[in-house]
This record gives structure tokens, C-alpha cells and sequence, in this order.
């Protein structure tokens, strides 16, 4: 499979990564040799082999559902580009 | 006095332990070093002297009242993806401009539990995305080795050549000068290999995706660690791909890096995927007898176009371990591959959605635009270099409706057949698997053929991925110098939580090959 222009910018878009035209140019060239590269894996027979979910097997570790943390909206704002009252300023997101 | 930065951390300890030296003493040390070196290797993005200094005269009233660490005193550069309190945490990446965290990573927070000294947090490849350091940020780190030339000359009066150094020998001298051409150090874990290497830490702290470990540790000559998944903390640590990412140590020495991963590992309630397991006293590894041991070497590990001196290098190191009692034992891992394609799939698409959190809200860099989507675009254009780029867009390709099962779906099933390659050998009695640690020495810096083509520089993790794809721990060791005179290494690779096998084997190469360090021009 191979991508073209439409595509890379498509994707850029879903990433939410500006790109230019030349950028897209350049990307697409770059992104067809890593998947001509990864094409190879459709030769391996993977009948009834279970997709990897774990590298090692273990039970995901439960704490108790209590509060441990909290009371720090200083900290979680301290390294905010923008923000008034332990609130982050975003652009007007509603008309 | 004997230049303290040339001590081990062994060495350093038994000193401070008997008040021969102090730790402000041997900080004091490396902090001139990386003062007169930094501006040439570029190995540190920040240097925190004033804290060094601060921390290594705590640790010297803990070592008069007798009440030293582990590590007390011991002076370490740690990699800029760990997060640290209040001092630069930017994974070498624009896009973190700025960023001081509020909290401390697990790793460093043991090592200063420990007593270790911070000197500084070191340069690596942006997001750790890289195989040559040159991704940063903050530009490339220079590898203090250099190709060696060789000439020789009858000359009766002492020769100082630029840089090089004199043998006596009769009426003729052998001049060894070292030529120009910078090299990288490897990557992503560059700046951590260089500093240790050009003795601008004792230690430093790494971490590995995909070889970031043992691929710069194999570039400069030090002992690389790759632990198993789970055995260190994550929390904390700038995730790159969270099912691969693993910190390690890079030392000097074997024995430095087992001291290391001691007082890095631990188990981590902030981190579920951390092991409910007992960190075992590593260093009491080193000097058990490799007798009745198997060695499996894997013949898929021989590749085309692999230089002679690598297949000559482990054909040493097959020598060295039948010599110290252990049996060889050839093996196949079928899928090998097959791995660094499938990471290609699998480590992009935990990226795209690691780095979906640098929008410009949070923390790091704002580009402003005319809406917030406008300013999420703009902020990670400007804000992630080109590679972070290209590894975002494969990873939200792979993972897009009607890609996801051709791809990513596809790539985890290879992924469990590339451990299980690895399970059955270890089911039939191996310990322990040699390899080379790369597929070449270290490279030039820009070097035009991997510039031109991405898949080139990714295949310099040829040895290394599938270690990581299956969760392995992995070891590099300096094994001996390439014709030009560079250092290469060779690879063990281990089985689950049995770091202490890779010590004990990794410490008969070093003691078998002896150690290497760089010629110093800086």
C-alpha cells in the first residue's frame, strides 16, 4: 500500500500537524519508503496467532479507589503557555 | 592528586567510604570537566552545578555521620526524558520549551534516595526518536572517539602530532593520530554514552525503545543495560511508546551498571506495569563461574553486508565464553526479521497518541492561530522536528479506519511470534543469547545516506528491537576496536527478569576483552 498527497494531508490533519504543500511532498515520498518497508510483514503466516496485548503476562495492579492526590492546581498550571485563576486559556472554542 | 573523573563508581565508593577523596571534591572534578568539554561534545543541555554542589555536600555530612547510600556522592548525568523537579525536563524537543516539572521521576528519585549526585540533564535524539543523537533539539552530540590513522615513521626526536600520541619502540615510532571527521555517538541515548565515555559523569541514567541503550553504549565503548519490562519505573519518565520504553544505566564498566540498575530498579505503585518483584543484589552476579551455562547464537543475527569485523568480533566472543566453561549452543529465532518492521508499526502508533498531549495548553510552546484547531496545527508544526513528525503521521496512519487491522492488528500478532521465538529457546535450555550489538562502528555525523533515507538509519536497531518487542532484558559490552581503531559491542540478551545472567556472562567478555576508552582530543 502506498499513500498519496490527499492522503498525507489527511492524515496530517487527523494528527493536527500543520504541513504545507512542500511538506506533503516531501512526507509522502518519506512515509511510502517505511511502508514499503513494513510490507514485508505480510509474508508471516499469522493464522491463529492472538495479537499481543501484554509483553509480559500480568493482571494490570488494582489500588483501592480512594483519593491519594489532589489540592495541586498550582502545579498542574504552573508550566500552562496561558492561564488565570488555576484555569488554562484556550481560543474561543464556542461561537 | 590522580584526576578523580577517571574513577569508577566502584572506585569513587571505596574512596569516599575510606576519606581518601570527598564528594565535593570528586563533583568539584567533574564539574571543570564538563565545563572545558561540553562546548565541543555537546553531551549536557543543562548543567545544574550550584544543585551538584549542594547535593554533594549533603552527601558529605551523610558520609561523616556514617549514614551513606548506595550511591552516596556518586556524580550522574541523567537523560533530559526524565522528568525532573524544577530543573530542565524537555526530551531535547521544541515543543517543551520551558518545561520544569513539579514532581520527580521514580528513577531519580531512587538515585538521590540513594545519595547520587545530579550534575546535569543530558542531550538525546527529540522524543528519543533516533539512532545517531541528531534529532535533538539542541544538535548533535560529537562521540569523543575518533577513526584512528595509523602511520609509521623513523624519526629519532619526539613527535607531538595534532592530537596524537607517541609509542617508544627502538628507531621506530608508530604515530597514531586521529582523523577530523566527527561521529555520532549513536542514539537516542547519546549525550548519556558520550558523557560517561568522555568522563563528564561516573554513570548516567538512559533509556531504550527500540536499542536507545545498548546501540550508544556499543558507539562509545560503555556497558549499556536494557531491563526487562516492568523491572523500572516508567512514571515519570517522558513516554515515547509505552509497551517498549524501558530506563537503564550506561557505565563504564559491568560492575558500574549493575551498582546502577540496583538503585534505579524498583516496584512502583505509580506504575502498573512495574513487576511485583524483588530487585536482586546485582553486583553479587559479577565473578560467578559461567560453567555448565548455554550460550545460544542465533544464526539469523548474521546479516548480508555485515562488516567483517563484527562477524569477526563474535566469533571472539563465542571464543572467550567456551573458554570460561560455557557451552555453545546454536539456535533459530525464525521471526527476527520481521521485527524491525513490525516495531515500525507498533512504536509510531503508541507515539501518535503518547504526543496527541503537546497541543500548546498544558505545558511547553503556543503558536497562536486563528482557532484552537488552527493553534493545536500550527504549535505542533513548529513545534516537533522532522522525525517526531514522520513517526506521528505513520503512527495515526496505521491506526486510521480501515488501516488498523492491515497494519497495527497485523504487527502485534509477529509481535507475539517474535517472543515466542525467543520462549522456546529459552524452553530448551538456553540462558543466555550472544549477538552483535549493531549491524556497523559509529558513523559521521550527517552522514548523507541516512539522511536521504529514513529505513537506513532505523536498521542500526537491527540486533537490538526484538528485544524490546518481546520484553527482554539486553546488554551491550565493549568488545573490542574496529580497524579504524572504534569500539564496538557485543549483545546478550536474557531471560525475564534475569538481569543477573546478563552481568555475570557480560563481566567474563570484559574481563576477556578489557576495556576501551577514547584517545581524548577535546
Amino acid at each position: 500500500m502506498s499513500v498519496d498527497i490527499a492522503t498525507v494531508k489527511r492524515v496530517a490533519r487527523l494528527a493536527r500537524i500543520a504541513v504545507s504543500d512542500e511538506d506533503a511532498d516531501r512526507m509522502t515520498g518519506e512515509l511510502n519508503a517505511i511502508l514499503g518497508f513494513v510490507e514485508q510483514l505480510n509474508e508471516v503466516d499469522v493464522a491463529g496467532v492472538e495479537p499481543m496485548t501484554s509483553v509480559t503476562p500480568m493482571a494490570m495492579k488494582k489500588r483501592q479507589d480512594a483519593v491519594t492526590d489532589g489540592d495541586k492546581a498550582a502545579d498542574v498550571v504552573a508550566n500552562a503557555p496561558a492561564s488565570m485563576e488555576d484555569f488554562f486559556l484556550v481560543p474561543k472554542v464556542v461561537e | 592528586m590522580t584526576d578523580l573523573t577517571r574513577l569508577t563508581i566502584a572506585e569513587a565508593r571505596a574512596k569516599l567510604a575510606a576519606k581518601e577523596i570527598t564528594a565535593s571534591e570528586l563533583t568539584g572534578a567533574y564539574i571543570d570537566a564538563i565545563e572545558t568539554a561540553n562546548p565541543t561534545l555537546n553531551a549536557y543541555v543543562a548543567v545544574t552545578a550550584d544543585k551538584a554542589r549542594g547535593m554533594a555536600s549533603a552527601s558529605d555530612a551523610r558520609l561523616a555521620k556514617g549514614e551513606a547510600g548506595a550511591l552516596e556522592g556518586i556524580p550522574l548525568g541523567i537523560k533530559d526524558l526524565f522528568g525532573t523537579e524544577g530543573v530542565h525536563t524537555q526530551a531535547c524537543s521544541h515543543i517543551l520549551d520551558g518545561f520544569k516539572p513539579r514532581y520527580e521521576s521514580t528513577v531519580t528519585a531512587n538515585l538521590w534516595a540513594d545519595g547520587a549526585v545530579m550534575l546535569g540533564k543530558l542531550n538525546m535524539d527529540e522524543f528519543a526518536m533516533g539512532s545517531s543523537n541528531e534529532t535533538s533539539f539542541y544538535g548533535p552530540v560529537i562521540n569523543p572517539w575518533r577513526r584512528r590513522r595509523a602511520e609509521q615513521r623513523v624519526t629519532p626526536t619526539f613527535h607531538a602530532g595534532d592530537g596524537g600520541f607517541v609509542q617508544a619502540g627502538g628507531g621506530v615510532r608508530e604515530t597514531t593520530s586521529l582523523d577530523n571527521v566527527q561521529l555520532v555517538p549513536g542514539g537516542s541515548s547519546g549525550g548519556s554514552a558520550a558523557a560517561v565515555a568522555a568522563f563528564l559523569c561516573a554513570g548516567a541514567t538512559a533509556t531504550d525503545t527500540g536499542g536507545s541503550i545498548r546501540q550508544p553504549a556499543a558507539f562509545t565503548g560503555t556497558v549499556g543495560i536494557k531491563p526487562t519490562y516492568g523491572r523500572v519505573s516508567r512514571w515519570g519518565v517522558v513516554a515515547f511508546a509505552s509497551s517498549l520504553d524501558q530506563a537503564g544505566p550506561i557505565a563504564r564498566d559491568v560492575r558500574d551498571a549493575a551498582i546502577l540498575l540496583k538503585s534505579m530498579a524498583s516496584c512502583d505503585p505509580k506504575d502498573t506495569t512495574s513487576a511485583d518483584l524483588p530487585v536482586p543484589d546485582y553486583e553479587a552476579a559479577i565473578g560467578r563461574p559461567l560453567k555448565g551455562m548455554k550460550v545460544g547464537i542465533p544464526k539469523e543475527y548474521r546479516v548480508d553486508g555485515m562488516p567483517e569485523d563484527i562477524e569477526a568480533l563474535w566469533q571472539k566472543g563465542i571464543a572467550w565464553l567456551k573458554d570460561a566453561g560455557a557451552e555453545i549452543v546454536d539456535i533459530s529465532l525464525p521471526h527476527t526479521r520481521y521485527a524491525l518492521p513490525a516495531y515500525y508499526i507498533v512504536a509510531p502508533a503508541e507515539a501518535s497518541s503518547n504526543l496527541a498531549r503537546y497541543d500548546g495548553v498544558r505545558y511547553g510552546l503556543r503558536v497562536p492561530g486563528r482557532d484552537i484547531v488552527d493553534m493545536y496545527e500550527k504549535t505542533r508544526a513548529a513545534g516537533f522536528g522532522r522525525e517526531v513528525k514522520r513517526r506521528i503521521m505513520i503512527g495515526t496512519y496505521v491506526l486510521s479506519a480501515g488501516y488498523y487491522d492491515a497494519y497495527y492488528l497485523q504487527a502485534q500478532k509477529v509481535r507475539t511470534l517474535i517472543k515466542k521465538d525467543f520462549e522456546d529457546a529459552f524452553h530448551a535450555g538456553i540462558d543466555v543469547i550472544l549477538t552483535p550489538a549493531t549491524p556497523s562502528a559509529a558513523f559521521g555525523v550527517a552522514d548523507e545516506d541516512m539522511a536521504a533515507d529514513p529505513v537506513k538509519m532505523y536498521l542500526n536497531d537491527i540486533f537490538t528491537v526484538t528485544v524490546n518487542m518481546a520484553g527482554l532484558p539486553g546488554i551491550s559490552v565493549p568488545a573490542g576496536l574496529d580497524g579504524n581503531g572504534l569500539p564496538l559491542g557485543l549483545q546478550l540478551i536474557g531471560r525475564p527478569f534475569d538481569e543477573e545472567t546478563l552481568f555475570q556472562t557480560a563481566h567474563a567478555i570484559e574481563q576477556a576483552a578489557g576495556r576501551f576508552e577514547p584517545q581524548k582530543w577535546w
